[in-house]
């Protein structure tokens, strides 16, 4: 480490204790915004100091939770510098590299935008990329962008990087093309596919000729067997797949793990075809990474999700289910995956504007709620924009006597414990910052561990 | 009364939550004791005049805008004797675009447009995204005002003389410094607001659906009963104070 690396580390970490003292939470990215500011070259060489390299994440949806599942699988085996937290800009992995001083291997989620400079700076062994939806366009502009930024990032990798690759994802899996070694993974299991292309689906016409495509199946959205019948264009050939799919309502999902090393039955204990696709990336990545499949198996099979994504909390009689909801088609998932475990009378929805949920919220009328409204008895309407929600579920069928607006958080989940009967469950849908302030709201009150120090 | 609206390629203009202003026309109709006809008119299919009282179409990203721009252009005599004929029209973001004389993208590349408004759209380098409020004056003096969401690299210049939808009280507008925003022509109303813009302003959808009667009816339009709206009105407030607090300007 240069004296001036040294230097700066020292004030960097040094920020990160005074941020987790006076209570700004976790100390996630102050020492790593400092860290940018003072030297951005310093972030590549603490990157190149990890003996086992580094591998990238990065995906519309599911990033978070695809990178924990790696994290499961991969944490027997390497000491991982891994921005758990969700810290996902330049900031955040400066932050983790900083933190994780004896690390062997470098496991970083990055937000799609910011995926060209930290490949550029980290150079990583291995780079996986999920999937492309229409998320937060007032912060990212158009999709074509952030697929140029990709581009970007996918020619910046070093030339021996493995690139992973959602195949399923006629956007994501053209990035792959051409590139020796490359690994494309994706679903292969016709009885799951929905009959129809989702609302507003994202990518339905070719990326290269603009004809629509013809999809085989669609599994989640537009992930699919596609192909073009204009030009030909269709989905890659897989090299890790999920076959045999079976559901178990909001507990479960079992596959067979098809990979070129072998296959295995995984069942994984998160609901939905959405965390197939997930737990397919983590598998793909750990195997190029030289993980045995046994060990990817046990690693899917340990996963608790992460934070505030998928969780059950206890408060004295009654259980809160907590989902996040944070672009159509993520929200989609999760409406589909309620339904398939017997959807709830009762529903607390809380939409927040800030940055980080998308100041434009016109997004919740491209999910399609209305299953789900057709079966509620009482929705509470919550955060900074529930009468936008309100409306949106008063227009989508929900009869008004049933819609009660409390934009107030924390009173929006006592009325709903409230309503919950003993031994009864209240399902949270919250955006991105309504989720932390649910866990603010039940760390405070002693239900669980702040997310910093849970192991 | 039944309402018949043609709704311009909802498989490709999409992007911005389109169908929450079809969701409202319908809603809005059914409470006043009518009926929502909506056809989609995709690439291929004709626009007949005189077959609808009221055509939507709604915003796309670059791509989906070109790929769709030679076949609206050749819809545009249709669509212009249409509106010319009485039918309402609303044109949202790339749509509104489009129904100007052309389109230039980030890229150089130009696209046709119909002409129905009087202006044309050269897309600029840095976008405009942000929270906006409009103030309106669609009938003599009855002031209104829109709240909704605006995302554009275009900047849309009004040709001299031409009405706007409304004026900026906050945010860009057609291209952040005219002041205005949106167009209106008669019956046809295009703006870069979205949000959706119907559903937290749904006087704008009432008087959109008051031209779309008359048309069907013959008659001159007139105000339809108002509904209570409290909580559209609650909606229509915040994204207000959003504008006025964040609304973007350069």
């Amino acid at each position: 480490m240069s004296v001036r690396l040294a230097v700066e580390t020292i004030a960097a970490r040094a920020a990160s204790r005074l941020s987790r003292l006076v209570g700004t939470g976790g100390g996630t990215t102050l020492p790593g915004k400092l860290l940018w500011k003072l030297d951005p070259g310093a972030i590549d060489a603490l990157a190149a100091r990890l003996p086992q390299g580094a591998a990238v994440v990065s995906a519309t949806n599911g990033k978070t939770t695809t990178t924990a599942m790696a994290a499961e699988i991969l944490e027997p085996t390497w000491r991982l510098a891994w921005n758990r937290s969700g810290a996902n800009l330049v900031s955040g992995v400066a932050s983790t590299l900083l933190a994780e001083r004896g690390a062997e291997l470098g496991l970083l989620e990055v937000d799609e935008g910011a995926l060209p400079e930290v490949i550029r700076r980290v150079r990583p062994r291995a780079l996986l990329l999920g999937n492309l939806f229409r998320d937060q366009l007032d912060r990212y502009g158009e999709l074509e962008l952030i697929v140029e930024r990709w581009r970007a990032a996918t020619a910046a990798l070093p030339p021996d990087a493995v690139l992973v690759v959602n195949g399923d994802d006629p956007q994501v899996g053209d990035l792959a093309r051409g590139r020796n070694g490359a690994i494309a993974f994706g679903i292969d299991d016709p009885q799951h596919a929905r009959p129809t292309l989702q609302h507003a689906a994202d990518s339905r016409y070719c990326v290269r000729c603009g004809k629509p495509y013809e999809f085989a199946a669609a599994y989640v959205g537009h992930l699919g067997d596609y192909r073009c019948p204009h030009c030909g264009h269709e989905r890659p050939e897989l090299q890790v797949r999920a076959t045999e799919i079976e559901l178990d309502g909001i507990e479960a999902a079992s596959f067979t793990l098809e990979t070129p090393a072998g296959s295995i039955r995984v069942r994984l204990p998160l609901p939905g075809l959405y965390n197939v696709y997930n737990a397919l990336g983590a598998a793909a990545l750990a195997q190029t990474l030289g993980t045995p499949l046994e060990e990817i198996r046990a690693g899917l099979e340990r996963f608790g999700a992460a934070f505030g994504r998928f969780e059950r909390i206890a408060v004295g009689d009654k259980g809160l289910l907590i989902l996040l909801i944070k672009n159509p088609a993520g929200a989609n998932e999760v409406v589909h995956t309620l339904l398939e475990g017997g959807a709830p009378t009762l529903l607390l929805v809380a939409l927040n504007d800030a940055i980080a949920d998308g100041n434009d919220v016109s997004w919740i009328w491209d999910v399609e709620f209305e299953p789900l409204l057709g079966r509620t008895e009482r929705l509470i309407a919550s955060g900074d924009r529930a009468a936008e929600l309100g409306v949106r579920a008063v227009y989508g069928g929900l009869d008004e006597e049933a819609l009660e607006v409390q934009p107030d958080i924390e009173r929006a989940l006592d009325r709903g414990l409230e309503l919950t009967p003993p031994g009864g469950e209240l399902v949270v849908l919250p955006t991105y910052t309504a989720m932390l302030a649910l866990q603010q709201i039940v760390t405070e009150r002693g239900l669980v561990k702040p997310y910093w120090e849970r192991t | 009364m039944k309402i018949r609206v043609g709704h311009l390629y909802p498989d490709y203009l999409n992007i911005y939550a389109d169908r929450g202003n079809i969701a409202v026309f319908d809603r809005r109709a059914r409470l006043r004791g009518h009926e929502l006809e909506v056809t989609a008119i995709s690439v291929g299919d004709d626009v007949r005049p005189g077959e609808h009282d009221l055509l939507y179409i709604g915003g796309g990203q670059d791509r989906e805008q070109a790929l769709i721009a030679p076949d609206l252009a050749a819809k545009g005599p249709a669509i212009k004797e249409a509106a010319a004929a009485g039918a309402a029209l609303l044109a949202v973001c790339g749509g509104y675009q489009l129904l100007g004389r052309g389109y230039v993208d980030r890229h150089g590349t130009s696209l046709p447009g119909v002409g129905l408004f009087p202006h044309e759209t050269v897309a600029g380098d840095r976008r405009m995204i942000g929270d906006v409020l409009l103030e309106c004056e669609l009938e003599p003096g009855e002031l209104r005002t829109l709240a909704g969401f605006e995302n554009h690299a275009g900047r849309t210049r009004l040709d001299p003389g031409a009405e706007p939808l409304g004026r900026v009280v906050a945010g860009f507008g057609n291209d952040g410094e005219s002041g205005y925003e949106g167009c209106r022509v008669v019956r046809s109303i295009g703006t870069y607001l979205h949000g959706p813009l119907l559903p937290r302003n749904p006087w704008l959808a009432d008087w959109l659906l008051a031209q779309a009667l008359g048309h069907a009816t013959g008659a001159e339009p007139h105000e339809l009963e108002p509904l209570p709206d409290r909580l559209e009105a609650e909606a229509h407030a915040i994204s207000a104070q959003r504008a006025r607090d964040r609304g973007g300007r350069f």
